[in-house]
């Protein structure tokens, strides 16, 4: 029993994230070797792939939700910060301006250009090589952005209504034009190169004003602009683990419901008597409501589970999520490659 | 990668062009070695974007070794995520 009790303890530590009143405990990983006697901590691929599981809970359009239960913050995080940084996009780097004689300054205007995402399978393309200017046709897209405002002679003569007055007075990205440069049209007969938003505002025009700019497009990392990050964001939370104490009834019940979010608590009617149950706790977003009720706060015993990842990943849509994802686990196995290969090509002395 | 080290055990390799990204996954994979006594990593100065990774090794195990396991269990992993999540992918797609 005590020892039963020690052993509870020692898995706590090494299994859950505590959250306290004050702070957060046991949050660093300790399972390594030699840390816990009695343990098997040392690295073993067969342990780690039955252990190992991904369920995917939701897949839309743009988004997606999985869990990844088994495995360690580090290379969870790894594998955000490559999402967010080291995927690669297309994107437009150089605006050739020929004419801009809109109120939107060129480099605004160029800024504004860069930030938008192109509908582009960046795995189609190669790097841009340093010092080259030009762009040739397998690393460079070509767009062209030709919009000239003139007024309506049709209006109506009193109408203040811009959209009636002017043609052409919104520039959107859906005014942007793919011109394809050499061989393109024989290497991608089908592609359809366009933003992935048609509705984006660049700028404004009144009659007179025209806009004529020619973009390249490369392929680059988040690391070096954001414009390059194919996801609108990434990002991961750990499963939130509720366990009540003590049975928790009657008014008490009904407090301790409106602690946490909405679903998480549930209660139940037994033997006439309000009691409260932990429902779903993966809703749950730890506001730690439950500590500013000196009743209820030794009741209850928060944490987190420390090798369930809940990633929620967005993509702006020039790849799907699910595609992201695997091209971020690629990059990561591709870093290891080349320090394997260094390691092996270069004498250690 | 450049190597200071006063003996073969306990050597600082200088991986350039690397953060936390590549520094924190492989300093796990390598603490989960048992002959490894201490292994970690530093970066140096944030405006330059290279890592210091230390490995010390019990015994006589020259430091290189748990480095290239590590690498090696890394990939190992990154392949077993990859298999496992496209599994998952294909089955829920196929459910749906």
């Amino acid at each position: 029993p005590a020892l039963m009790a020690a052993r509870r303890c020692v898995d706590e530590m090494r299994e859950r994230v505590v959250l306290g009143e004050f702070g957060v405990r046991n949050v660093h990983t300790t399972d390594f070797p030699g840390n816990y006697r009695g343990y098997e901590d040392a690295w073993d691929q067969r342990r780690f792939e039955e252990a190992f599981r991904v369920d995917v809970i939701r897949e839309e359009e743009d988004t997606l939700e999985f869990d990844m239960v088994g495995i360690d913050a580090a290379i969870a995080n790894a594998f955000r910060r490559i999402l967010l940084a080291e995927v690669p996009t297309m994107a437009v780097e150089k605006v050739f301006v020929y004419n801009n004689t809109s109120i939107v300054q060129d480099e605004i205007l160029a800024h504004r250009l860069g930030l938008i995402p192109i509908r582009a399978d960046p795995r189609l393309f190669e790097y841009r090589n340093q010092g080259d200017q030009e762009g040739t046709e397998i690393d460079t897209l070509q767009f062209q952005l030709k919009i000239k405002c003139k007024r309506n002679p049709q209006a109506a003569k009193e109408s203040s209504d811009p959209d009636e007055l002017y043609f052409n007075h919104k520039v959107y990205s859906k005014h942007m034009t793919w011109v394809p440069l050499g061989n393109q049209t024989d290497l991608f007969p089908d592609a359809d190169f366009r933003p992935v938003h048609d509705d984006i505002l660049i700028a404004l025009l009144r009659p007179g004003q025209e806009i004529d700019v020619l973009m390249h497009c490369v392929k680059g990392i988040g690391k070096d602009h954001a414009k390059f990050s194919p996801v609108a964001t990434a990002s991961y939370r750990l499963l939130p683990d509720i366990t009540l104490l003590q049975p928790i009834e009657d008014e008490a019940a009904e407090t301790l419901q409106k602690c946490f979010s909405h679903g998480v608590i549930e209660i139940q009617n037994i033997n006439g008597k309000k009691v409260a149950r932990v429902a779903n706790a993966r809703l749950d977003t730890f506001s730690r409501e439950v500590f500013r009720h000196e009743g209820l706060k030794n009741l209850v015993h928060l944490a987190r589970v420390r090798n369930h990842y809940i990633f929620s990943v967005e993509s702006t849509g020039i790849l799907p999520p699910d595609v992201l994802v695997s091209e971020a686990i690629k990059i990561l196995m591709g870093k290891c490659q080349r320090f394997l290969n260094e390691l092996d090509s270069v004498p250690m002395e | 990668i450049q190597v200071d080290g006063t003996d073969g055990n306990c050597v600082t390799f200088v991986l350039h062009d690397e953060d936390h990204t590549l520094g924190n996954s492989l300093r796990y994979m390598v603490m989960k070695n048992p002959d490894v006594e201490f292994c970690g990593y530093c970066i140096t100065h944030p405006s330059e974007s290279k890592i210091n990774f230390r490995i010390q090794t019990r015994g006589a195990l020259p430091a290189v070794e748990p480095f290239r396991k590590g690498l090696n269990d890394l990939m190992g992993v990154c392949q077993h995520v990859l298999n496992t999540f496209e599994r998952s992918m294909k089955e829920f797609r196929a459910q749906k």
